[in-house]
């Protein structure tokens, strides 16, 4: 179930992830630590292309990498194959960027 | 052998023999159930062994496979208490479990009769991730020579001992949860193709196991590797492949 532009596309994403994931936690610490409050984090974010950046690309990343997982447990554990296959991967795939996508608008208001 | 076909059943009756306690799977595709047996137990025994003591001792309808006894041909594996094993080569001491077997057909493969599985999808997939010689000359042309220490070369080596036995098939679960995909022996096998010098076209290998069904739906975890009875290393031929196919992807986009 997985061609050679999936795997690479699952591979890439992954890879692209674990810097984004480094680095939300670590400013998630520092953040908590320095004590400041959610009004203060967003008057940060807003309108900062920088995090409308790293975390829309974050976003698309997640959404492709769990699509793509989702669809190989599909077909090897619940033997989906075809247009559900394919449904399932979509759905999955545009619904988490699209949550996504909302969460980094309204964070960085752009 | 020959110490075994002395023992008929009357004799383990009186209680002198020890005796196994043997599940052996019987029916077709349709659909069949464990039948038990006993079977005197010998200091050297294999499974096979077993198989053989019921067929020619209490059930000569039972069907099974076997040819070369000695490891060599890949005919005679089946399912023993739950995993894959060459049956020929297999001691009954190191797998039994409490004095009792359970052997059954091939797992992932469809079933002919009793413990003859139909290995038809194996070698399908055989040919399909290309399993034959291109050849790049002609008997005409000068012979290439390749040392043994040539990377490729000992990166093939690693692989060509395969007996086609389809013991890595029968352990593989990405094999049991997607019908297509082509399977340790198969992708193993296109790994020493791509690793032969002699191969008239090795890109063409990479495209053949880079489908829905290739190389890129391996999960890694290496059951191949454990059971293989020839102890050859199908999971990192496979990562092999993947590794190729990667590079191949970066450089011209494919
Ligand atoms: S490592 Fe790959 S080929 Fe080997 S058993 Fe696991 S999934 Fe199958
Ligand atoms: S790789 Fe090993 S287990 Fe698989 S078919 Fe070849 S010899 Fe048998
Ligand atoms: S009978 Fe030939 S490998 Fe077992």
């Amino acid at each position: 179930m997985l061609d050679m532009r999936l795997y690479m596309a699952q591979r890439l994403s992954a890879m692209a992830m674990g810097p984004f994931v480094l680095v939300h936690i670590a400013v998630m610490i520092y953040a908590i630590q320095g004590g400041l409050s959610a009004s203060e984090i967003l008057s940060r974010t807003q309108g900062s292309v920088f995090w409308f950046l790293f975390y829309g690309l974050f976003v698309v990343a997640a959404g492709l990498h769990g699509a793509i997982g989702l669809r190989v447990i599909a077909h090897e554990m619940l033997g989906l194959k075809g247009w559900s296959l394919g449904a399932i991967t979509w759905g999955f795939g545009i619904g988490v960027i699209y949550m996504g996508a909302r969460a980094v608008m309204a964070v960085t208001g752009l | 052998m020959t110490a075994m076909r002395k023992i008929t059943p009357s004799e383990d009756a009186t209680g002198t023999t020890p005796v196994l306690r043997v599940s052996v799977w019987r029916g077709t595709a349709e659909g069949g159930a464990y039948e038990e047996f006993e079977v005197p137990q010998q200091d050297n025994q294999t499974i096979l062994d077993v198989v053989s003591w019921i067929q020619q001792y209490a059930d000569p309808t039972l069907t099974y496979r076997f040819a070369c006894r000695v490891g060599m041909c890949g005919s005679c594996a089946m399912m023993v208490n739950g995993k894959p094993r060459w049956t020929c080569r297999t001691h009954v001491k190191k797998v039994t479990e409490g004095g009792a077997l359970t052997i059954a057909p091939l797992r992932n493969l469809p079933v002919i009769k009793d413990l003859a599985a139909d290995m038809d999808p194996f070698f399908d997939k055989w040919v399909k991730a290309g399993g034959h010689h291109h050849p790049s000359a002609s008997r005409h042309d000068p012979m290439p020579v390749i040392t043994s220490e040539t990377p490729g070369r000992v990166e093939a080596n690693a692989g060509i001992e395969c007996i086609n036995c389809s013991v890595c098939y029968a352990s593989c679960d990405t094999v049991a949860g997607n019908p297509d995909y082509l399977g340790p022996a198969a992708l193993q096998r296109a790994w020493t193709l791509y690793n032969d010098a002699k191969e008239a076209d090795r890109e063409a290998v990479l495209d053949r196991v880079s489908g829905a069904g290739g190389c890129h739906n391996c999960h890694s975890q290496g059951s191949c590797t454990l059971y293989c009875p020839n102890e050859l290393d199908p999971l990192s031929a496979i990562a092999g492949l993947k590794r190729a196919s990667a590079k191949r992807f970066f450089k011209g986009g494919r």
